[in-house]
């Protein structure tokens, strides 16, 4: 290697130079572990959104009814003596004054706290309905046909069902969540308990363990890394879930709020909603990555 | 009687269609206390059925097994079980899984503590007593699992091929580990192998099974373990009389593959 210059840090990070591991390699057309980060296109990409966006919005090329200005400002086909306020400005005001008379923070925290007490009932019923099935006959073989009548249904087809039993209140949300939850999480429970290795169950017995210590000891920590799967994916599903629900009908929380923005035209407030939404989904799942590193260091090293 | 004591022992499974497999018949063996008997043969000769019994994890279809004049009818922490990938539990520390039988059967800690100790220094893992378990290496992980499963004081070891997961190099020297805890302890041990030089060297019995139907073909008494647990494996394997009976044994097995596979394989 005589005359090779060593790329820089900075050159490396944004993926306009490889690693001096994948430098050396001859293949790289078909081996995924070459393909670097490629971050300067990353920033590429976000950066000519942002661009776009002003420039097609500000200057009055799309109506702001299809989509909003990145900023406020003036428009000739608008009442040309009155400003109309721009996504920035919409989200400032949100925050400050929040959206009629509900704050954003109620908003977003009506529905993640109905996510997490769907996801959370969802999990008590759901593990130990998994378990019963990956370790009993008579349990797997009852539920068995509910199980596999309803996992392929997606939970927004129960939406007309949960309002004739339940309303359009709180509860009739959190039951949806919870249905969704359920499914997810006996099916994540099932597969837990049915993937331990026999040799441990084994092992443990011939250690003189009783069957509830093979249980708690033995058969729960090894069913932990797809519970918490279980868990992330249930996050995932009934966040989705929710915000659907939630244009259907509520008067809280981010969906309602979308909704209610619809109908008056403010495609602003629209917008903030699906960013928000977006950027919510993306927290969970980070947060939940992060809990399980933390709380299950032993996963997929059996 | 004293002892481990397999008498007449069948294993016939029934199959989907209707066939028949005799993964053993008419098994039987007896170990004295603190006898330590290898078992070797080819694939499908019934070893592993026969320390699953013994074990207590299968019912023979006929015969039975006793451990001291009782019958064997499940797993009982009289009898440790070590397996070939160590089965360690990977949620807990090398001190957790150690000290897991006693643990669960209810000892008090501050004798945990002490047995867990001396076991960690006689397999020379004092150091990793915290470290999560999957960050060792094979051979360290099946020490662990030989220290697991002494933290319970057991009457019988047994073996499902403990070292055939490992390198040359580790293999050699857990043999020697082995052979120093059997000594020391003056446990019952049935270690089941792949490896013919392995049975040579660390039965003190050697017992060759045949397949079709599982059974027993032929029973050594060697001297190589008693040499092996002061003197040098390299030296002692190195032995006339051991590479003779290896070469014998090892011919046995290929002339019993050789008829499962009808000639099959041979050029």
């Amino acid at each position: 290697m005589a005359n090779r210059k060593q790329p820089g840090g900075l050159a490396i990070w944004l993926g306009v130079a490889d690693s001096s591991f994948t430098r050396q390699k001859t293949v790289k057309f078909g081996d995924a572990s070459a393909v670097n980060s490629g971050r300067l296109w990353s920033i590429v990409t976000v950066v000519a959104l942002i661009v776009a966006w002003s420039i097609t919005t500000v200057g009055g090329v799309i109506d702001p009814i299809f989509w909003p200005p990145l900023e406020g400002g003036l428009y000739p086909w608008d009442n040309p003596n009155r400003a109309k306020p721009g996504v920035i400005d919409r989200f400032m005001g949100l925050l400050s004054e929040g959206y009629r008379n509900i704050s954003l923070w109620e908003h977003v925290g009506t529905s993640v706290k109905r996510v997490l007490l769907g996801v959370f009932f969802g999990a008590l019923a759901g593990i130990p309905l998994g378990f019963a099935m990956g370790l009993n006959s008579a349990a797997r073989g009852l539920f068995d046909p509910i199980v596999e009548f309803v996992r392929p249904i997606p939970p927004l087809a129960l939406i007309p069902l949960v309002i004739l039993w339940l309303g359009i209140d709180e509860v009739a949300k959190v039951f949806l969540l919870f249905l969704a939850a359920l499914f997810i999480m006996l099916i994540a429970a099932r597969a837990g308990v049915s993937s331990v290795q026999i040799s441990k169950v084994h092992a443990a017995y011939s250690l003189g363990a009783s069957k509830t210590q093979v249980l708690r000891h033995v058969i729960l920590p090894n069913a932990l890394p797809e519970i918490f799967t279980g868990l992330r994916t249930s996050m995932g599903v009934c966040w989705g879930t929710l915000v659907a629900a939630e244009l259907v009908a509520a008067d809280q929380g981010v969906g309602s709020m979308m909704m209610i923005a619809k109908n008056f035209l403010q495609t602003d407030v629209v917008v903030i909603g699906i960013i928000i939404i977006g950027a919510i989904g993306f927290a969970i799942e980070m947060l939940m990555r992060a809990l399980e590193a933390w709380l299950i260091p032993w996963k997929g090293k059996g | 009687m004293e002892g481990l004591v397999i008498e007449n022992v069948s294993m016939v499974f029934t199959l989907a269609n209707g066939g028949q497999v005799h993964a053993l018949e008419d098994v039987s063996l007896h170990l004295k206390p603190g006898e330590l008997m290898a078992v070797l043969g080819p694939s499908g000769c019934g070893k592993t059925t026969l320390l699953n019994i013994v074990g207590g994890f299968l019912t023979p279809t006929a015969g039975q097994a006793l451990l001291n004049g009782h019958r064997i009818e499940g797993p009982h922490k009289e009898r440790g079980m070590v397996f070939q990938q160590g089965a360690l539990f990977e949620w807990m520390t090398v001190a957790q899984n150690v000290s897991f039988g006693p643990r669960m059967c209810g000892v008090p800690r501050s004798e945990i503590d002490g047995t867990v100790r001396h076991l960690l220094e006689v397999t020379a893992l004092q150091d990793f007593a915290e470290k999560p378990v999957y960050q060792l290496s094979g051979g360290m992980q099946q020490r662990v699992a030989l220290a697991r499963c002494l933290a319970n004081e057991p009457d019988v070891i047994l073996m499902d091929e403990p070292l055939g997961a490992l390198d040359a190099l580790t293999r050699e020297k857990m043999q020697g580990l082995v052979l120093k805890l059997w000594k020391e302890t003056g446990k019952t041990i049935v270690l089941i192998t792949h490896s013919v030089e392995e049975a040579l060297f660390l039965g003190e019995r050697l017992v060759v099974m045949a397949p079709r139907p599982g059974r027993i073909h032929k029973e050594y008494t060697l001297p190589f373990a008693d040499q092996g647990v002061e003197g040098d494996a390299r030296k002692i394997k190195a032995q006339p009389d051991f590479i003779s009976a290896r070469e014998e044994i090892l011919s046995m097995i290929w002339e019993m593959e050789e008829e499962i596979m009808g000639g099959a394989d041979t050029h």
